[in-house]
């Protein structure tokens, strides 16, 4: 068991991309954990002199925004919203997603069928509009704009559980457990899932950069929860401003498209680090 | 193969039935009477148009009914009245989709020619200087967030270098005719169109890439060779011509987030698509506007993923079992 | 005899010590080391060897195919009709492969573009090398499928490649190589992957080809059967080298070198024509890598001495037409022309 962790751990590190973008994955975590000590006043309180450009003052790093608000401090407390809506998000996404895929899998027949249809629905619902519908009817809060990204992400995640379990389940280890009088549910869980993991953790990866973008859109749009300082939110807000103070909208979105890229190389690392044989150069 | 077609549209229909059955769950879910909320907003306190309002739209009988009611005025294209524009809900949607199809179309476009050239690029070039800086730019643009992209390059190009308008699908107040009117919205089409378009063109070159790899492997490429065709003729016609299948199958897969993105980019360029409307009907709580854009949405998306998948059945004759 | 006495014909093709390398991890790897051999206009030479020998690179690098990294010519000529071939660009080599040289390959039905017709590809074909029209080029192409007898050849210029059996496969193949009359023709294991039945067929319809045109065929196989059914001399290789040379009839009443007795099947035994199938030698090919000093056989020779193992034999034109590159096979022929005492 040790041996396998080190030898996974020393294949990630070999994909330098990886350890960059694992990194980065690091810091941005270890801001947002930080963000109350960093910037232990709230951020949306007005702090300084509207509009003062990033590095120009020692006070505020990155500048105030249109208000007066210290925009490295809602870039930190932002880092906690993106992270905590992507995580959970795309924990939703691949609960649904492993749901509906591995029993479509199993059970097959007319089971299959059915899933499979609605997994087609829901790809075909326009993903930003479904969540904006969503977020209108329900309202503007944390929690439902994280279910509603999770309910547009889980289909390419049901899809693949599906092929992992199907290219699984008629391989001999299963066979051999259902003869011994296994019960469908505890194969499934117990023997089938582990093996079908890897890809779908490698996934899982995407989905959580995937939620990240959508959260940024939807709280560009204005429509996130008012109460909660979110990147998406930031960009937003600053659009008034582009022609004298764009800083307001470039420092967030550089913020976004680095936690993005890093979300990407980690998961191209834990594809390279779990699939070895499959990867080409 | 018309039945093929015939077939492959006739799955839409139940589809769009799913979708509209999902709508109006949707309806159920919202806290306190959606038809109250709904009326509230559109400020209507006529106690006999309210009474009006409820009968049309069933709010005082069993859910099953409401149910039934909703699909059968849907079927027959009446979507609802909203008041913010003082029309039909269908007419306003059909006033406003040409546009967002003309800004789905011009993504799409930019998406395939920009990603596709970048992809066969890198292969061809593949573990050069090329290959790696092409890996970059795919890289850089998957993860920057499409509207930021659009803002960032208002910016440089719009205000900073003023070679394009800031927003707008037409120059207010102009009056050019047909061809000129075609030019200003091209012109007004190119920083939105690139916008949403460079995210999938990334994707693109990407799978364009790895697919190329692949098929250059294959043994009908040295028979192509052996026949002496020449360098760039075995390239596009016996490599490509294999290599973009995935990218058709990838394309449908990826209609429902491209409207979805135009919505977001609409917003940000001000154009006048569904986009925009459905963002004014979200912050109105202009719900049967909301649930209609919902609906046509679906259906084009559906449309559009039934046009591609016919398409790559004639793309790739191993498919249909001629 | 008459053949051996009778003038011989410029050759259309010559290797001169052909060297191909493979540039690995594990260090560049001699692939074919030293080939040299003789294509006459209208003859059949067969290329014989286990899998991994080097016959399969020693064709593409006539073709100058090979898989680029890793594979390389790292010496020798190829000369086809006086040009060294390997000296080429790769623009002029365009023009040579389809119209001078064509080259049919093992798997027909993975060798066809799979989304384009059959007409298609070989309009295209025909259309590289010839200036003609399209409407001439299609009614060219419905002639050959013809001549390769497939019948109802019209219809089938419509059809696509997995709508064909393997053996309808690589007649269109072969239909393709000759579209532009080629003076050589190389064939890389062109019925491992068919039916026995249809084997004799595609055999058959390649020698009709080739008795109507002075085509050269060069047939690469490790079936020993095929090689007594077409071929009129044979080149054994092992281990990237060439072992034994030798007309047909003669290396199978008498085959000199210990590898290809092996192949044959253990005792000379004169009566051995048809089905020498392909015997299980002890031991296995030793790779690339682990080639030992002196003679490449010595692990698996049954009649190994300690000259093998020191020296490296060179090929020794033993007998009139034949030749071998084996110690033991020259102190054999040296006893026999003593006892004989030539």
């Amino acid at each position: 068991m040790l041996a396998s962790t080190l030898d996974f751990v020393r294949r990630f590190a070999r994909n330098r991309g990886a350890l960059v973008g694992f990194v980065l994955v690091l810091t941005v975590i270890g801001v947002a954990l930080a963000a109350p000590w960093m910037f232990p006043r709230n951020p949306l309180r007005i702090v300084g002199r509207p509009e003062i450009w990033p590095f120009t003052s020692w006070r505020y790093p990155l500048g105030t925004d249109s208000l007066g608000r210290d925009i490295a401090a809602m870039l930190a407390y932002g880092a906690r919203t993106t992270l905590l809506i992507g995580l959970f998000a795309s924990l939703t996404a691949t609960v649904i997603g492993i749901g509906v895929g591995a029993t479509a899998a199993y059970l097959g027949g007319w089971v299959d069928e059915v899933l499979m249809r609605c997994t087609e629905l829901f790809q075909t619902i326009p993903n930003l509009i479904f969540v904006l519908t969503i977020v209108a009817i329900l309202g503007q809060k944390i929690e439902y704009v994280t279910i509603a990204v999770g309910i547009v992400t889980w289909t390419p995640i049901a899809r693949l559980t599906r092929a992992e379990f199907l290219s699984l389940r008629d391989r001999e280890f299963v066979q051999a457990c259902r003869a011994m009088g296994m019960g469908n549910f505890r194969i499934m869980l117990g023997e089938i899932l582990p093996n079908a993991l890897p890809p779908v953790i490698v996934l899982s990866s995407l989905v959580i950069a995937g939620a990240v973008l959508f959260e940024s859109a939807v709280s560009f749009l204005g429509l996130g929860d008012p109460n909660v300082s979110s990147w998406g939110r930031l960009i937003g807000d600053g659009r008034t401003l582009i022609r004298t103070s764009w800083y307001i909208c470039a420092v967030p979105g550089l913020a976004i498209m680095l936690t993005v890229l890093a979300l990407n190389l980690v998961g191209d690392g834990l594809n390279d680090a779990l699939n070895p044989k499959l990867r080409d150069r | 193969m018309r039945r093929i077609v015939l077939r492959r549209l006739a799955q839409i229909i139940p589809l769009i039935l799913a979708v509209i059955v999902l709508n109006f769950l949707l309806i159920q879910l919202a806290p306190g009477s959606l038809f109250d909320v709904m009326t509230s907003e559109q400020q209507i306190t006529d106690p006999a148009m309210l009474d009006q309002l409820r009968h049309s739209y069933g709010v005082d009988q069993p859910t099953a009914i409401q149910l039934f009611k909703y699909i059968w005025s849907v079927m027959r294209l009446d979507l609802g009245f909203s008041y913010r524009q003082n029309a039909p809900v269908l007419d306003v949607i059909i006033a406003q989709l040409p546009a967002t199809v003309i800004l789905m179309l011009a993504a799409t476009t930019i998406a395939l020619v920009v990603g596709v050239t970048a992809g066969v690029l890198a292969s061809i070039r593949v573990n050069t200087v090329w290959d790696s800086l092409i890996s970059l730019g795919a890289v850089f643009f998957f993860a920057a967030p499409s509207f930021w992209l659009g803002i960032m390059m208002t910016v440089l190009f719009a205000v900073k270098l003023g070679w394009f308008p800031v927003g707008g699908m037409r120059t207010i107040g102009s009056d050019y005719g047909a061809l000129g009117d075609a030019l200003d919205v091209m012109h007004h089409l190119v920083l939105p169109a690139t916008a949403l378009g460079l995210f999938y063109a990334a994707t693109y070159a990407r799978v364009m890439r790895a697919s190329m790899l692949e098929v250059f492997r294959l043994d009908f490429i040295r028979t192509a060779r052996a026949k002496g065709l020449s360098r760039s003729r075995v390239v596009i016609a016996h490599v490509m011509r294999n290599a973009l299948l995935p990218i058709v199958t990838l394309l449908g897969l990826q209609l429902g987030t491209l409207l979805g993105g135009s919505v977001v980019i609409e917003a940000v360029f001000s154009w006048p698509g569904i986009g925009s409307l459905l963002f004014d009907s979200v912050m109105s709580r202009n719900y049967p506007m909301v649930l209609g854009v919902l609906v046509l949405g679906s259906l084009l998306v559906a449309v559009a993923n039934a046009t591609v998948d016919l398409v790559y059945l004639r793309l790739d004759p191993r498919i249909a079992g001629r | 005899m008459a053949p051996e006495l009778a003038p011989r014909p410029a050759p259309i093709l010559a290797l001169d010590q052909l060297q191909v390398s493979l540039f690995t991890r594990r260090g560049v790897l001699p692939a074919v080391d030293g080939l040299s051999l003789t294509v006459a206009p209208g003859e059949t030479l067969a290329i014989v060897g286990e899998s991994g020998c080097g016959k399969s690179l020693a064709a593409l690098a006539v073709m100058r195919l090979l898989p680029e990294p890793p594979a390389k010519i790292v010496g020798g000529a190829v000369r086809f009709m006086g040009r060294d071939l390997a000296a080429l660009s790769e623009r002029e080599m365009q023009r040579v492969r389809g119209r001078d040289i064509s080259m049919i390959f093992q798997d027909p039905m993975t060798s066809l573009n799979p989304v384009t017709t059959v007409g298609a590809q070989l309009v295209e074909a025909i259309r590289r090398h010839t200036d003609v029209a399209h409407g001439e080029a299609v009614n060219r192409a419905v002639e050959l499928l013809r001549r390769v007898r497939i019948p109802d050849a019209e219809r089938r210029l419509t059809d696509y490649p997995h709508q064909m059996s393997g053996g309808m496969s690589q007649r269109v193949m072969i239909a393709m190589a000759i579209a532009c009359g080629p003076k050589l023709l190389i064939a890389d294991e062109p019925t491992t992957a068919l039916d026995v039945t249809v084997q004799a067929q595609i055999l058959e319809l390649m020698k009709e080809l080739q008795a109507t045109s002075e085509m050269g065929l060069i047939i690469i196989t490790h079936d020993l059967g095929v090689v007594a059914e077409i071929a009129d001399r044979v080149v054994v290789m092992y281990a990237g080298r060439k072992v034994e040379e030798a007309p047909v009839e003669a290396l199978f009443e008498r085959s000199l070198h210990p590898y290809t007795r092996g192949l044959l099947g253990a005792t000379p035994s004169a009566s051995r024509r048809r089905g020498g199938r392909l015997v299980d030698i002890a031991g296995s090919v030793p790779g690339l890598a682990e080639l030992p000093a002196g003679c490449a056989f010595q692990n698996r020779c049954p009649d190994v001495f300690d000259r093998c193992r020191a020296e490296r034999p060179m090929l020794a034109p033993l007998l009139p037409r034949r030749s071998a590159a084996c110690f033991g096979a020259e102190k054999e022929l040296s006893r026999d022309a003593a006892i004989v005492g030539a």
